[in-house]
């Protein structure tokens, strides 16, 4: 009986969990690295359970690897700046700039034309911000990003409101979503449907080399995204899912859950797109109503009874039929053709 | 020195590692250890999650030898067991029970190839006598070597293994893994005497042993006295069993009946087929959902062509034909006669009711106390002499599911008190964990496997024939199952914890060394808790 070397296709917890000790190193996470690049560290100011937090450390610690250190970020307004970054501390273990609400994406083609007329052309550039900063205010430098095609990896933490001033509404908040600016209140409570800007989409039109989705859930699938948007210059784009526990009304331990949920239940589709086309998605595993995503947060306490039984059954018909369109539109219930 | 600042700056810049939110906390995260259901459930107290911890990254030797801390005879349990690991397995929530019976089988195997063993314990010149080379003997014998007491066995029959050799069918448990993993322990330095009946235990403590170990089983099949014809022919389970080992096979007939429900009486359905009978029928006088034999046997039994009748007694036996009465279960649950008869023709009737020991050897003892046939101990298989230990079938303790396995666990808490006996200490009782239930799993993080089913010898060719009918898994297969864990309650270092962290307040200690948290950071929002795949995290109220 020949024992050692023998090839099993099968690891326990296979590619779900951050590590795995049956795989190779090299084929394990970046964040399972006990020395990864900790680009976002300790002391930071965001809230118990942060979302963003954790978003934006698994992307640029990915992408710190992928560029070998060479990386600069550029940060717009947002919980992200303000929480990492009261003076004269900061959390960032990388070059990190902020200027302006709305112009991260064209400080960001900025300090990449500066490394470039400086000889510095390897090192690689990032920009982030929130939904507020990205959908809304920096819309137009963003496009300006787009339409150039300026060699900047842009990275929206999307937490679906301005969580930083208050909870207000932003043009990624969903529908009956109760913010400051659209509370439970009246006829429709919550915030107005069909009015709200798809941003993946919107960076697709502009045709753009690489454009992809993910969620703080599926850690994998963000890293890949951010490997291989760094392996092609142009303008790239990636939107995160992150949940927030004060936006959301949600427990701080339920997010990750939440962001798996929204995948899940088909509300938020995880694909991959170049040039304009999508090119591959990831699949739902567990298919979910999305009432089991509506129900953990407060945002959506008037869609409920105390129960917890669905008590607006149009409204949660019509979320319902948001996610069937996507599912259908992306193929979420397919193989994955990645 | 003073370095230039950049315009406007005044303050130098520092990190936010200066920051300790550790003070925001009002719930800590800790780990913890927790039982898992396979262990809770294994009468052998078998660290069955440990083991397949090693056998998922092919350590099958340090598998082999976290079995061997428990249990000394994995190759023999890897088939007689009848595995109740299996049955309380988490895993069901996701598919398939792993299939833990046919690793270990596999381990088992594998060191009995590759001659593994187990060095005996420092010697420290104590003498223990062991009395029955089955499964309880072997067991407290194995661990009184480990721990370097000089043990001597003492068997009655000529060959050893009591049960394992005399009662379970070959088909079963084939006789050269018995005998191998004997000499496993022979090579440890056990000695054995066998075609030695000891007439009783005070014999053994003259000759200078200081302690006596009995674990002669339960040999005597019981006999509830059915009316018989002179000519009736009534033979015992137990009886059949055992000549059929000495190599004089019993003539049942054509048409055998087993009278009993228990695995003894399956285990005599299926030697009667495998002996020649063309129509082999159990009547037991309860239902099946109460039958005490195992489902796997009954089901096995079934399918090699064995009849069953339910709710039925024999009231009386004859030359070729027998009386059965039908029965009902009144409110109780208890079987009452219907008075309605029915004539059967059979040419053997086979008892299998149930066995008892033969005690004759602690008769003199003062302080023994013999219930229902079997001798009354404590939670270390103590009797009132503090010299007297009894384990196994002819233990009380246990008494209603008499397994090999049960018999091996008793010979381990046995061993333990008599080396505390010997080093004048107190016996240790296993630590008690809180149990890990199927509720703290995040099952989401499991990849889909189904369990490996292990090969069957075809039906056909079992009825003639005494070869092993489940065979073993291959290496690739015993790789799989074994990564089938879901390691409930126990961290198995899947960097769960130190990835989904916002704080980044989970210090990564390396392979083996699981993970601490920095709770100068840690705000205590959960998310580690409820993404650990396998509930090794508990949150707690921040102590003040």
């Amino acid at each position: 009986m020949s024992i050692e070397r023998t090839p099993v296709r099968f690891y326990q917890v296979g590619s779900f969990a951050v590590g795995n000790r049956l795989v190779e190193v090299e084929r394990r996470s970046a964040q399972s690295d006990p020395g990864r690049a900790n680009s976002l560290t300790s002391g930071h100011r965001a809230c118990a359970g942060c979302g963003e937090a954790l978003g934006a450390r698994y992307a640029l610690d990915a992408a710190m690897r992928a560029s070998h250190h060479q990386l600069v970020a550029v940060n717009a307004t947002g919980c992200l700046e303000v929480f990492s970054t009261p003076y004269p501390e900061t959390s960032w273990r990388l070059p990190w700039l902020h200027s302006l609400f709305g112009n991260a994406a064209a400080v960001a083609t900025g300090v990449a034309a500066g490394l470039r007329a400086t000889g510095r052309g390897h090192v690689r550039v990032v920009a982030q911000g929130g939904d507020g900063g990205t959908a809304d205010i920096g819309l137009g430098p963003l496009s300006g990003m787009f339409e150039r095609n300026d060699d900047v990896l842009y990275i929206c933490y999307d937490n679906e409101a301005y969580m930083n001033t208050g909870v207000q509404r932003s043009g990624t908040t969903p529908g009956a979503a109760r913010t400051a600016t659209t509370e439970s209140v009246g006829e429709h409570p919550g915030n107005r449907f069909g009015q709200g800007k798809d941003l993946p989409r919107i960076a697709m039109a502009h045709e753009i080399p690489y454009v992809a989705t993910a969620t703080v859930a599926d850690l994998f699938d963000l890293e890949s995204k951010v490997e291989r948007a760094m392996e092609i210059h142009g303008a790239r784009y990636l939107h995160i899912l992150v949940p927030c526990p004060l936006g959301w009304g949600s427990v701080s331990s339920d997010t990750v859950r939440l962001a798996r949920l929204a995948h899940q239940t088909g509300l938020f589709p995880v694909f991959e797109a170049r040039y304009g086309e999508v090119t591959s998605i990831t699949p739902i595993r567990r298919p979910e109503p999305v009432e089991s995503y509506l129900r953990l947060q407060k945002r959506f306490a008037h869609l409920f009874n105390r129960e917890g039984e669905v008590a607006d059954r149009a409204t949660v018909a019509l979320i319902q039929s948001h996610a069937s369109h996507n599912i259908t539109r992306y193929g979420l219930l397919g193989d994955s053709d990645d | 020195m003073t370095e230039r600042r950049p315009f406007a700056i005044t303050l130098d810049m520092g990190s936010s590692l200066a920051n300790r939110t550790g003070t925001w906390r009002t719930e800590r995260p800790v780990y913890v250890h927790r039982l898992p259901p396979c262990s809770a459930g294994c009468p052998a107290a078998e660290d069955i999650q440990g083991w397949l911890y090693h056998a998922e990254e092919g350590g099958y030797e340090s598998a082999w030898r976290v079995i061997m801390e428990k249990n000394p005879l994995p190759a023999i349990m890897g088939r007689a067991c009848f595995h109740p690991c299996e049955s309380g397995c988490n895993r069901v929530q996701v598919d398939e029970a792993v299939g833990i019976n046919a690793v270990e089988r596999f381990l088992g195997d594998l060191a009995l190839e590759r001659n593994w063993h187990v060095p005996p314990g420092p010697a420290t010149g104590r003498r223990v006598a062991v009395v029955g080379s089955g499964p309880g003997g072997l067991s407290s014998a194995y661990h009184l070597r480990r721990r370097g007491h000089d043990v001597v066995v003492f068997e009655a029959q000529e060959d050893l293994g009591g049960m394992m050799r005399y009662g379970i069918p070959a088909y079963r448990l084939p006789r050269d893994v018995v005998s191998a993993e004997i000499a496993r322990l022979a090579e440890m330095g056990v000695r054995f005497e066998v075609s030695h009946w000891v007439n009783d235990v005070h014999d053994l403590l003259r000759e200078g042993f200081e302690a006596v170990v009995v674990a002669v089983g339960a040999q005597r099949g019981r006999d509830p006295g059915i009316p018989a014809g002179d000519a009736a022919r009534i033979l015992d389970a137990v009886g059949v069993l055992r000549s059929l080992e000495e190599g004089d096979p019993p003539a049942l007939g054509r048409r055998v009946v087993v009278y009993g429900g228990g695995d003894t009486a399956m285990d005599a359905a299926r030697t009667a087929t495998r002996l020649g009978a063309t129509e082999t029928v159990v009547v037991y006088r309860r239902t099946r959902d109460v039958m005490p034999a195992h489902d796997e046997e009954v089901l096995d039994a079934e399918a090699e062509g064995v009849q069953m009748r339910w709710l039925s007694t024999i009231a009386r036996a004859d030359e070729d034909q027998m009386m059965i009465e039908k029965m009902r279960l009144d409110d109780q649950g208890r079987a009452v006669g219907t008075g309605e008869f029915e004539e059967f023709v059979a040419d053997t009737v086979v008892l299998a009711l149930g066995q008892e020991a033969d005690l004759d050897l602690v008769e003199k003892v003062n302080g023994v106390t013999v219930t229902d046939g079997a001798v009354v101990c404590d939670e270390f298989q103590r009797t009132g002499d503090p010299r007297v230990f009894v384990v196994g079938d002819a233990s009380s303790n246990g008494a209603d599911s008499r397994t090999l396995t049960r018999a091996i666990g008793q010979g381990r808490l046995c061993a333990e008190a008599v080396d505390a006996l010997l080093l004048h200490r107190d016996a240790q009782p296993d630590p008690q964990l809180a149990p890990a239930g199927a509720e703290r799993l995040n099952t989401w993080y499991y990849a889909d496997a189904e369990r490996t089913v292990r090969p069957r010898l075809e039906v056909a060719r079992r009825r003639d024939t005494f070869s092993e009918v489940v065979g073993g898994l291959t290496v690739e297969d015993a790789l799989f199952e074994a990564r089938r864990c879901m390691s409930c309650g126990n961290c198995f270092e899947c960097d769960n914890c130190f990835g989904v962290c916002p704080d980044n307040a989970v210090i990564k200690l390396g392979p083996g060394q699981g993970y601490a948290f920095n709770y100068d950071y840690c705000k205590g929002c959960g998310i580690c808790v409820a993404e650990c795949p396998c509930g090794a995290i508990d949150l707690i109220p921040e102590p003040r």
